[in-house]
Formats: structure tokens, sequence, C-alpha cells
């Protein structure tokens, strides 16, 4: 039978990167074909491509063996192509029924819309594929697992055929992983055919039919998840054999460097977003926060860095009240901060690499004298760091908004483990990096930690936490439901208390629901 | 950032922040103390306030005057913003904050116009009507915004498109000296000037807030040359033909609101007519909710095949349209001659009424007629002869708007795309 969809010798060029390099590529009807490859090694470009945001410079995509040429979304979706982003495009103060129909809109005398006939096509959809959701509810009140199925029916209103999933566990709880995979197999039972892009290796391997691995935009090999394992996808992934294991040795951790007491932070709208939390890090102990993004973690980490206020509660460093303090005041009592949105909040990424290496402490001696800074000293000080910490620039004046996303990750390691720090804070520190680059980072914190530094790890990423750190607090809708020793757990337990349920055996709670657990 | 909107959490703290909650009920206090301190000392006992309720030139819907004793009635408005306050100081009113310091707001300035018209009398009814005409161009050019910032784009211009609209409105109509053909000329000026902005700034994505700023400069600039140079010069120019009363048969029989509402002239129900128009448009239709997908999330409407680039120039340019009617009504429906800068900042205190309305039709107008009533005291009691200097009065409605955009509105439901260039990846 011939493939329902083959994109052929696509490749596309941007400005100094070939980002698709004549990319051949065949998709089954019914089949779920995993794309797999580092970020930047151009699978969202080929889908792009194919979702006709991008034009090709050079191939064909036929489907069911007809030439045919996307320019815009439009033609996708009338060519039966559909996509589920990994930022999800729905709009929150639409509801359900509003953000489906959008653009396929139900409609009655002339221009007026039709909700409830949209609605029935909806609900009918959902119970066909086992999505249920609620058409009149506000997309913006709604939980993420829920968001993704409505952006799955908005696929499937559309009578897409082809679905196209980028990165679609990135924002759920493994439970609900696993639901959107049971989901996946049911859509291609039924005729639907799936790409799945991901950079995953579990996921890869637990779902798909037939695995495609792209690197530096070309197509460096194609397996299934029999005949592969964890280790050699990697290893075709990066293009080398990589350590997917942390190795860290058992410590007796020292005194609290860090606590947190019933800290609570709302956000604008007075929304209680850390809920009563309390926390101890110690010396040379990693404590690494689980949960799903967007359950208080941010919050949580800019109250504890004095980047927002908080609305009650008390945090110490090294038993001083830093609960009001300013950023400045918390960096120079000895803490770090690796921040989860490096560009953003990070780097000013404008400026040369040697100054957003003294961005903390610029203003001191010997990087300052009086109001003048010292060239000389900070570019003798960022020659250092760079080759200490391996950052690969041109050179040290290059902006940092030039570097790859690796590098400026290792500027701010750099700019943050230099220093004498007694408390790190680390959010989300390998965030979109390939795994070279997240190897050498977790073995630079596991490195602070021996060393008798206090670790606060936050990630969305279960694997990570889990690997790196010492005990685990899970964190739920701004609460601390649990603090576990990292050696007593398994994955599916943390995993379950990332939904909010708290496994019966082994555990007990306190008036606090501060879990701790006791064997 | 997606995550940080992403929040699961939905639990509200309904209380008002305790610094907010005594200082609104020491505010309302206070009310209570200009009133005694300001007027009830100052009142004669047994003196009357007259109020007029028929508006001056009217013989349908007429009402009786409406006597009261002065002094008794300013003890009573006392009292009630005190009563106010001290509930608010113990208690506190919860989510009805905000309206009992509306309502003791009231009090003050139901107070201050007894007082000022005891021993004689006032024309309430001709104040309401006034406020409804003030509140004309105010509220079209919060609808203007509506229609512009709907769909991501912030329109600053609505003041110069007035400006230009009022000015050809009138040169148009003394030319052809016909209202209606005058109001077409207002409108398409108004039409053309948006155009102008629509492709500065989603074409060439220029910041939206210079594009309109470059032509309010041009509005002012052009109009007055042209102002100084031919119509003052020549003032047949500047005489155009005013829109008359029409009276809408029955309805305009009903006292007060009669006057007010149902025997004025077309911009009041145009206004009107426009209201409900906008409300269903936005809300009810495909269009509308194709609209505002492009002001909320425009790569979402994008990748559903919504042509986010044409629907932005259609709200541009029924913006530029609705500013431009606005425009005429001050030469063709108020004054019947242009005069230089005549808008005196109008739209940009419909774009207030744009925010404090929520971006919503209905609520720009609530604001509108508010703002519309602050100006009608400020004009009325100006003729009264008041002690205050008319220059402060003068000032009140504009500390009014800056009072109300600073304390009680927060960032509001603003569309979330608002100002933002739309550009493909």
């Amino acid at each position: 039978m011939a493939p329902i969809l083959e994109l052929k010798g696509i490749t596309k060029q941007f400005p100094g990167v070939l980002a698709n390099d004549h990319i051949d590529l065949a998709l089954n009807k019914g089949e779920i074909l995993a794309l797999l490859g580092e970020n930047g090694a151009g699978k969202s470009t080929l889908m792009n491509i194919l979702y006709g945001l991008y034009q090709p410079d050079e191939g064909d995509i036929f489907i069911n063996d007809e030439k045919i040429v996307i320019n815009s979304p439009t033609d996708a979706i009338d060519a039966g192509i559909g996509m589920v982003h990994q930022h999800f495009m729905l709009i929150p103060v639409f509801t359900v029924v509003e953000n489906i129909m959008l653009g396929q809109e139900s409609v009655k005398f002339g221009d007026f819309l039709d909700r409830a006939d949209a609605s029935k096509k909806i609900l009918e959809i959902s119970e066909q594929f086992n999505l249920p959701v609620n058409p009149n509810d506000l997309v913006r009140d709604i939980p993420v697992g829920i968001q993704q199925k409505v952006e799955i029916i908005k696929l499937l209103y559309r009578q897409a055929e082809i679905l196209i999933f980028d990165e679609p566990t990135a924002v759920l709880t493994p439970q609900e992983a696993d639901e959107l995979f049971d989901i996946m197999r049911s859509l291609a039972k039924q005729g639907k055919s799936i790409i799945f892009i991901t950079h995953k290796l579990r996921e890869v391997l637990e779902v798909a039919d037939r695995i495609m691995v792209i690197r530096l935009g070309a197509v460096v090999g194609e397996t299934t998840p029999q005949q592969a394992d964890k280790n050699s996808l990697a290893a075709m992934m990066v293009g080398r054999e990589v350590s997917l294991v942390v190795e860290k040795e058992t410590k007796v951790p020292g005194d609290i460097v860090v606590s947190i007491r019933d800290l609570l932070v709302t956000d604008k709208y007075q929304n209680i977003v850390v809920d009563h939390v309390s926390l101890d890090v110690r010396a040379g102990e990693v404590v690494g926060i689980a949960g799903v993004q967007g359950n208080g973690q941010t919050e949580l980490v800019e109250a504890i860095t004095g980047l927002r206020k908080s609305a009650g509660g008390q945090v110490t460093l090294m038993g001083r009240d830093i609960t009001h303090a300013t950023p400045r005041k918390i960096t120079e009592l000895g803490s770090a901060h690796v921040p989860e949105d490096r560009q953003m909040d990070g780097l000013v990424l404008p400026f040369p690499t040697a100054e957003n290496l003294v961005l903390c402490t610029y203003y001191k001696k010997p990087f300052s004298k009086g109001a003048v800074l010292q060239y000389q000293i900070i570019l003798e000080h960022a020659k250092r760091l760079i080759h200490d910490f391996d950052i690969r620039t041109p050179s040290a004046l290059t902006p940092v908004s030039n570097l790859s996303g690796g590098n400026q990750q290792k500027v701010i390691i750099a700019r943050e483990l230099s220093r004498p720090i007694q408390f790190l804070m680390a959010s989300q520190p390998t965030r979109g990096l390939d795994v070279g680059s997240i190897e050498y980072i977790h073995k630079r914190l596991v490195q602070k930690r021996d060393e008798g530094c206090a670790v606060l790890l936050v990630s969305p990423e279960l694997d990570e936490v889990m690997e790196l750190s010492d005990r685990i607090a899970v964190m739920f809708r701004g609460k601390i439901l649990a603090i576990v020793d990292s050696q007593l757990v398994t994955k599916e337990q943390v995993g379950l208390m990332m939904t909010g349920e708290i496994p019966e055996e082994g555990f007990h709670a306190n008036e606090n629901r501060v879990v701790e657990r006791t064997f | 950032m997606t995550t940080r909107s992403q929040i699961i959490q939905r639990k509200k703290i309904y209380e008002i922040p305790p610094t907010r909650k005594l200082f609104l009920g020491i505010v309302e206090l206070l009310i209570a103390l200009v009133i005694l301190l300001g007027f009830v000392i100052n009142t004669e006992p047994n003196t009357l306030t007259r109020f007029v309720m028929t508006p001056g030139g009217i013989d349908i819907g007429k009402m009786p005057d409406w006597v009261i004793p002065t002094l008794p009635t300013l003890i009573i408005l006392t009292i009630i913003p005190a009563l106010i306050g001290l509930y608010q100081l113990v208690r506190g009113f919860g989510r009805a904050t905000n309206g009992m310091v509306g309502l003791s707001a009231l009090c003050l300035i139901f107070g201050f116009i007894t007082w000022q018209a005891s021993g004689t009398s006032v024309n309430l009814a001709g104040m309401f009507t006034s406020a409804v005409l003030l509140a004309v161009p105010i509220t079209l050019g919060a609808f203007s915004g509506v229609l512009s910032e709907r769909a991501g784009v912030v329109n600053i211009a609505i003041e110069g498109m007035m400006l230009m609209g009022s000015m050809i409105g009138s040169l148009i109509g003394s030319i052809t000296n016909n209202a209606w053909i005058g109001l077409v000329g207002a409108i398409l000026s108004g039409l053309l000037l948006s155009l102008i902005h629509a492709i500065l700034s989603i074409k060439y994505k220029i910041n939206q807030v210079i594009s309109g700023t470059v032509i309010n400069i041009f509005s002012a600039g052009m109009t007055a040359f042209i102002s100084q140079k031919y119509l003052q010069t020549n003032q047949a120019l500047n005489s155009p033909p005013l829109f008359t009363r029409i009276p809408i048969p029955g309805l305009a029989k009903i006292p007060l609101l009669g006057p007010m509402f149902f025997n004025t002239n077309v911009f009041v129900y145009l206004t009107f007519i426009l209201l409900i128009v906008i409300q269903v448009a936005l809300f009810s239709t495909r269009w509308g909710l194709r609209l505002r997908s492009v002001g909320e999330h425009p790569r979402a409407a994008d990748t559903l095949g919504i042509d986010v680039i044409r629907t932005r120039y259609e709200a541009v340019l029924l913006s530029g349209i609705v500013a431009g009617l606005a425009g005429g009504f001050f030469t063709l429906g108020s004054v019947g001659r242009f005069n230089e800068g005549m808008t005196a900042g109008k739209g940009f205190i419909g774009l207030a009424a744009m925010i404090f309305g929520n971006w919503r039709p209905l609520g720009a107008m609530g604001a509108g007629l508010i703002f519309g009533f602050a100006d009608a005291i400020g004009s009325k009691l100006l003729l009264l002869g008041s002690a205050i200097p008319p220059q402060i009065m003068a000032m009140a409605p504009y500390l009014i708007t800056m009072i109300v955009l600073a304390g009680f509105i927060g960032k509001g439901d603003a569309p979330a795309a608002d100002g933002e260039p739309y550009e493909k990846e």
C-alpha cells in the first residue's frame, strides 16, 4: 500500500544554517512515526514546512501519491494535515467550543454563530475518540491535560487524517502523558496517521511504531522500538556515546542553609500560587522540586530569590532573614540563581559574553574602580571562565545572543558557580538543551553539592529530579504535597504525587500536609 | 512564557487588601466631612433648592419642577457616606467596595449641586440632556477604540481622526449645504487617516503608539492650517447646516428620559444603534469571533487559516469610520462651525472610557456617560456663577478621568495581543 504522506528531498536553508538537508520521509496509514532529534536538529522546521508555515527551498510533498503544494496552514488543513503545537494554539478567554470551531464556525442566519450545533459535533467526536471535554468551559479554567484534548479535537473537527504532535508531553504529568499515549494508539487504530516529534527517548520507545532520527538537519537513521534501546538512540541523536546516568555518591548532609517557613505568594489577581510552603535545604544536598509546570514552582523560586514579593511566611539563608531582601542582597549573602528562562532572566542578550559573566559582581572590586569598569580585568576573568567551563564562543566579546542555547546556559552556570556560594537555586537548568550539554550541567551541579553547597533544583523533568536529588519535594497546586527520600521512592510514586494523589502505603500526613516518608 | 499563565490554581482571595480597605474607608469619611463642612454649615435653614426637570426649548415631555428643602437634604447626604465609611472601616463591603465608593461620590456630587443651587434653581434635566450630548463623542471614540484594539491594534489616533473629521465635515457640509454629505465627508476623512495608521502599523509594523501620535500631530497641524487659511477668511466655508432634533413619536413624551434620549439629534440615535450593532457583531457572529481571536492570539488564528492581516485592516478601517463620525458630531451635531483644536482631547478620553468599560461596547457607553456627566456639571456650574474658579471646574472631568484610571482600573481584560504587530514565523 502506498504511504499516506511522503516527503522527498525536503531542503530548507536559513541564513547560516542548513535546517533541513534533503530529508525523505514516508508515513503509512494508521502508523505512529516518531521523529527523534535534539533541539535545533530540524524537526520543527520540517513540520512547519509540512504545515505550510515555511516554504521548502527544494523537495516535494505527496499525499496519497498525489503531489501537493502547501502554502499556508489553510492548505495544510485542506490536505487533511493537523498539528498539535508545543505551545497550545488556544485562546484562554474563549470557550472550548469557540476555540474548536474558530476558522470553521457553525453559523445560522448568515453570519451568526451557532454554538449549539458546534457543541453537538464536538461531543460526537469526544464520544468517538474518548476525549472528554465540556464545550462551554473557558479554556483558561481547564487543566493543561484537557487543553491538549481540546487541541486534538480541533484537528479531528477539521477531519484531519495526518496528525502531527510537536513535543506534546512537555507540559504533562507522567500519568497524563500515558493517557495521551493511549489516545494516540487509539487514534492510530481508528485509521489516523501520526507523526510524533520528541527528544525524549522513553516516550519514543513506548509509543512509536517506527523511529526516524534527525541530526543537524539530516536523517541519520531509522529503526523500530524493538531494535533500539535508550543508549543506541541517544548515540544516534548526539553522534557519540553519552552517559545517561548521573554518578553521585551518597553523602550525609550538613547544617540547614536555607529554611523556608509557611511561604505564601499570590499572583497579581490575588490567586494563591504558593500555599504555605515549608522546606529546608541543607549543605551538601540536592533537594529537587518535582511537579508539573505551573503548579507554583516559578513563583516559589522568584520569592526565594527576591524577584517577587511574598504575601506571608519567612525565608532564611544561613540564619539571616531574606524574606524581604533585594535580589542583590540575597546574591551577596552567598546564593546563586540559575533562572528558568535564561534568555529573559539570565542574560542580557545583546551584551558581550564577558559582561554577562560579571552581571552579579561588576560593581565590586576588582571589576570596578569607583564608577569605572575595569575592562582589562573583566576580559581576563571572562577568558578564564570560558576556558574552565568550556564555553564555545568565538571570543569573549561576542554577544551572548550569538551563542547556542547550551553555551548560553554555560555562561550562566560559569557566572553563578565561579563565585563562593553556599546556596544554588537551579530552575530548569537543562531546559531545551541537547543531551551533551545536559550531561555537562548535571556533572557541575553534583560537583557543587559535593563541595558542600546547598542545591535547590526545580524541574518539570521527572527523570532529572529523580537522578540528581537527595530528597524530593512534590509540588501540586502551590502546596508541597510530600517530601521524600529519592532512594526510597519509585518514579511511578512521584509521578502519581505530581497529580495530587498521595500513595497510602508508607506515608503519613501531618496537619501542614507536608508528608515525610517513614520507613 | 506560557507557564506563568497556565496556573491551574483558581483559588481567589476575595478579601480586599487591608490598606485599600482602610484607604477607601477614610476617603468615604472625608467625603462626608466635605459635605458637612463645605455645604451643610454654609447653608441657611429653610432655603429651598429648585430642580427644573424639563430642558430649555423643549415642548414635549414636560415635567413639573422638583423642589427640595436644602438643609435636610444635605444632612441626609452627609449621613450616607459617613455610614458607608464607618462600615467600610469596621467590616468592609467585600466585592461591593467599589460600588460603595461610587455611591459616596454620587452623594458628593449631588450635595454640591444642591448647595450651589440653594435658594435658586438649576435645570437638572438640561444638565442630563447635555451630559448625553457630551457623552456622544466620548462614547463613539471608545467604540472606535474597541473595534481596533479587539483586533490587537492600539489606536491612539482617534483624537486626530475626530479633529480631521470635524473640520472636513464642516467644510464639505458648508460647500454642499447638506449636513448628510458633510457627515459622509467626515467619515471618509476618518477612514483615510485610519488607512494610513493601518498601513504604518500593520504592514510596516511601526510602533502603533508612534504611528498614532504622528497622525494626531498631522491632524492638528493640517486642520489648523486649513482653518486659518480658508475657514477663518471665508466664513461661507465654515457654516454647515446643523442636524436638528428629531423627536421619536411616542417615546419623546416620556418625562425626563424623552428629552434626553428620544428627542435629540441623529448622533445620539446612531450611538445607540452602533452600541447594539457592535455588541452583537463582536460577540455573536463569526466575523466577531475571528476579529477577537486575532486580537488575543494571532498565531493561533493564523494556524486555523484566518487572515490576520486582513482582519486587522478591517478592524482599523472600521475604527476610523466611527472616529470620523464622532468628529462630524462636533461641527454638524453640536457647534455648527469648526474651531481649531475643538475636539479638546475627547478622543483620548474616549480611550479612557474604552479601558474603563473593559473593551466592551456597553461598558464603554457607561463610562462615556459618566465622563459626559462630569463635563456637563462643569459647564452648568460655570453658568450658575459658582464660587469655584471656572478653570478648576473645567479641569474636573479630566481630574475624574485620571482618578478613575489610576485608582479603580488595573489592567482589566485587555486583548492579549493588543499593540503587538503580527509577524509570521
